[in-house]
């Protein structure tokens, strides 16, 4: 049975995984890639799970495999780096059930610290890549993924970028076909690298890679449309329907597998036409393996490197022509920023005010470091804002400048990515000694990419009730003697503690503790209210960079939106006329 | 104007939190449902918090790219003045049509008293948007007491400009609201026809 419907990418990877008769699926949230797994708890015959961090959940889903089952493991780009490890020996191991690696890669960095090309993981580890370039070929390529990997022994790469996970299509859905978990059978020639095996294992991958090229050459998915003129295009991924758009008269060579390419197939276009254009987003992959192969080809030099690519990118490389631009004047930007009601916005605007270095980290909360709040100095990756204030630490510890020496040193950090990889760093911290005081925030959820569960909320992605690891209990377990614990809605207290435990000789770690107001409602108080008599204008409230305050100019008095408003009441812990109001006081 | 042939391009843009991307899922619905190829794509993540919102809404018999190209947006849907003038470039200025609600929020800069809200967005929207239609859609969304169908009441306006048959929206919006907002929804859609007509 088939029936249509409209996916996103991200959907159809899942849709894909479940038609397959995908067994097990891990994966951490990360954009564009989290509404996989999302996606998959909604197909009860698969089991899943938000895995503590990339690593953890590719090891899962490598164990799956070596099980027998299906496996899936997805993240985005940058998440695969967390996973490097086990996925370079991954290759070697090869699968026994199938083992899918999905990575959405973010050109353009939309919601992102970088846009590495994750094409050069199938490079550098000989692991086969599938390039989809809508809805339709997610679910397509996802399925036809498991069956690569059983056929050729190997992990294979779905590649997909920020315009195919966020993407919809139309999607022809099918039935589910089941399998058996093949079971697990002990293998350690297999499973086990010892370098004595692992030798060998390389020599096998190369063999495996070799057999991967023929059916790149073989295979439907890259495929060549005859054009009218004689230009020809190789494009993978979403650049292919870009390519279709803009110049629909030329050649295409449409790569599904870029990875190994099809050097027969890229011959074949090369005979056919005067000139080759390589249309991919970011690095020259596909075009230094092109030229490798002695073939001419214009590529980056016409095709931008940097941010994504889309139709009128490619209409200026292709034909030098630019969409006239129109200037509509200055537009005020409207960048992201802390959400009404945020429970990180106390701590920055106390930590904004006592000025120490402040290492950050990924989530919600980087946002920190934007106008006026300023409290953020560094941002690198996840768990890097506690091993980062450690060096600066040691750094600092060094120096013969008094002023340098007496800086503190505060990192910030939020309670999933704590358990994604800042436990390490702050055992590091215990271990090694440093004095820095590490800020959990503890809101309860991971905000960033939507409300996902993590091992401190006591449920997992299925939704089953489970133990709650309880970060004070961490902190003290990883070595620190200092751990404090407060309510970022309680400005006075958690003023008084950050500045108690900053003021220490010793580690020390303060967990502010309270809901994501966007994830528990509950906790919505009606509006508050700002008194025009008693509001001086001083704008201390609007320093808070609160969306639900502003500032009238003609009267020279803040203002609160009513319908923005969440009630948290840390305005009017700030004001210093105490001219900011309680819904109740209103009504007395 | 969706002919079977070319493919038709929206564009839609507003603030994080309108209902930006559940207009366009009932649109893209709509369309699917009527036979046609769909495409669509938008921003979520850290571009959500607050921030602008757009999406791009392509159908037509084949469509490949799911991003419309500069100058060919064959409406620019904006549910924010000043977002109008953000992403007029997109608009097809001879044949396109802009409708827009001129409801206006304030962006960071404003609520943090660093600048006014431009006084001029009107007059611009005039000068590059020559073919346009201004919705009050909030206000009326406030009138009607469901401030979160601004959307729909939108989607009602650019259905007067669609071939689609009604049917076909109404079966989307009961089929992608909880039973207890559907009326309220379908109520909307119909205000939003009226206020595009009148």
């Amino acid at each position: 049975m088939s029936e249509k419907k409209f996916l996103s990418g991200d959907e159809a990877v899942a849709q894909g995984a479940w038609e397959a008769g995908c067994h097990v699926a891990a994966a951490y949230p990360g954009t564009p890639s989290t509404e996989i797994l999302e996606a998959v708890v909604g197909y009860p015959d698969i089991y899943c799970e938000w895995s503590t961090n990339e690593k953890v959940a590719y090891e899962v889903a490598l164990g799956a495999s070596m099980a027998g089952a299906r496996a899936l493991y997805a993240s985005k780009h940058v998440g695969l780096n967390v996973a490097a490890d086990p996925f370079f020996s991954s290759a070697y191991i090869g699968s026994h059930g199938g083992l899918v690696v999905v990575t959405a890669d973010d050109p353009s960095m939309h919601s992102s610290q970088n846009e590495q090309d994750n094409r050069y993981y199938g490079i550098a580890a000989k692991v086969p890549v599938l390039a989809p370039s809508d809805s339709q070929e997610c679910k397509d390529f996802t399925k036809l993924a498991f069956e690569i990997s059983e056929k050729f022994n190997i992990p294979v790469i779905v590649r997909l970028t920020t315009r195919t996970s966020h993407a919809n299509g139309v999607v022809i859905c099918e039935d589910r076909k089941s399998l058996p978990v093949k079971g697990y059978e002990k293998n350690v020639q297999k499973n086990l690298i010892l370098p004595m095996f692992a030798r060998k294992l390389h020599a096998s991958l190369e063999e495996r890679m070799l057999a991967l090229k023929e059916y790149s050459d073989e295979t439907e998915i890259n495929r060549i449309e005859q054009g009218t003129e004689k230009a020809g295009i190789i494009s993978d991924c979403v650049s292919y329907t870009y390519a279709k758009e803009v110049y629909p008269e030329a050649w295409h060579l449409k790569l599904g597998m870029s990875h190994p390419l099809p050097e027969k197939k890229v011959r074949e276009l090369a005979s056919k036409v005067e000139k080759i254009f390589i249309v991919e987003e970011n690095d020259p992959v596909i075009e230094n393996a092109v030229k490798a192969m002695g073939i001419d080809c214009i590529g980056k030099e016409k095709v931008p490197r940097v941010l994504e690519l889309n139709p009128d990118r490619l209409r200026e490389a292709f034909f030098g022509k630019k969409h006239e631009d129109i200037d509509t004047g200055d537009v005020p930007g409207r960048p992201p920023a802390l959400c009404p009601g945020c429970t990180h916005r106390p701590v920055f605007e106390i930590l904004s005010r006592l000025r120490p270095v402040i290492t950050g980290d990924i989530g919600c909360y980087t946002l920190g470091a934007l106008p006026p709040l300023n409290a953020m100095d560094t941002c690198v990756d996840m768990g890097a804002s506690i091993t980062a204030a450690h060096g600066i630490r040691k750094a600092l510890d060094q120096t013969e400048d008094a002023k340098q020496k007496q800086k503190k040193v505060v990192a910030v950090i939020g309670d999933s990515t704590f358990f994604h990889s800042g436990m390490t760093g702050l055992a590091n911290v215990a271990y090694n000694q440093s004095n820095v005081t590490v800020v959990i925030m503890d809101n309860r959820i991971t905000a960033m990419t939507g409300h996902q569960q993590h091992p401190g909320t006591g449920k997992t992605l299925m939704g089953k009730s489970t133990v709650e690891l309880d970060t004070t209990q961490v902190a003290k377990a990883l070595g620190i003697k200092h751990v404090y614990e407060v309510d970022p809605y309680d400005y006075k207290k958690t003023k008084e503690v950050l500045k108690e435990a900053i003021a220490l000789e010793e580690p020390s770690v303060v967990i502010t503790k309270r809901a994501c107001p966007l994830y528990d409602r509950t906790q919505w108080e009606k509006p508050y209210w700002v008194n025009e008599d008693e509001c001086i204008g001083c704008k201390t409230c609007i320093r808070l960079g609160c969306p639900a305050i502003s500032f009238k100019a003609d009267k020279k008095k803040s203002y609160i939106t009513p319908v923005l408003c969440t009630g948290c009441s840390v305005c009017s812990q700030v004001c210093p006329k105490g001219a900011i109001h309680a819904a109740e006081d209103k009504d007395n | 104007m969706p002919q079977k042939t070319k493919t038709t391009n929206i564009f839609v843009a507003g603030v994080g939190g309108q209902g930006i991307l559940k207009f366009s899922n009932l649109l893209c619905e709509v369309a699917m449902n009527a036979g046609l190829d769909v495409k669509k794509s938008e921003i979520h993540g850290m571009a959500q918090r607050g921030g602008s919102v757009t999406t791009h809404v392509r159908f037509g018999k084949k469509v490949y790219s799911p991003l419309i190209p500069q100058g060919s947006a064959d409406f620019l849907i904006s549910m924010e003045h000043l977002e109008a003038v953000r992403h007029i470039r997109f608009l097809n200025r001879e044949k396109g049509r802009l409708i827009y609600d001129p409801y206006e929020i304030a962006p960071p800069e404003v609520y943090t008293a660093q600048r006014e809200y431009p006084a001029d967005v009107e007059d611009r929207i005039i000068k590059f948007a020559p073919n346009r239609i201004s919705i009050p859609a909030f206000e009326n969304a406030l009138k009607i007491k469901n401030p979160r169908a601004q959307n729909v009441i939108m989607l009602g306006a650019l259905s007067t400009c669609l071939d689609f048959t009604d049917s076909l929206y109404e079966d989307v919006i009961k089929a992608g609201f909880k039973e207890k907002y559907v009326e309220s929804n379908l109520k909307a859609f119909k205000l939003g026809k009226e206020l595009a007509s009148g």
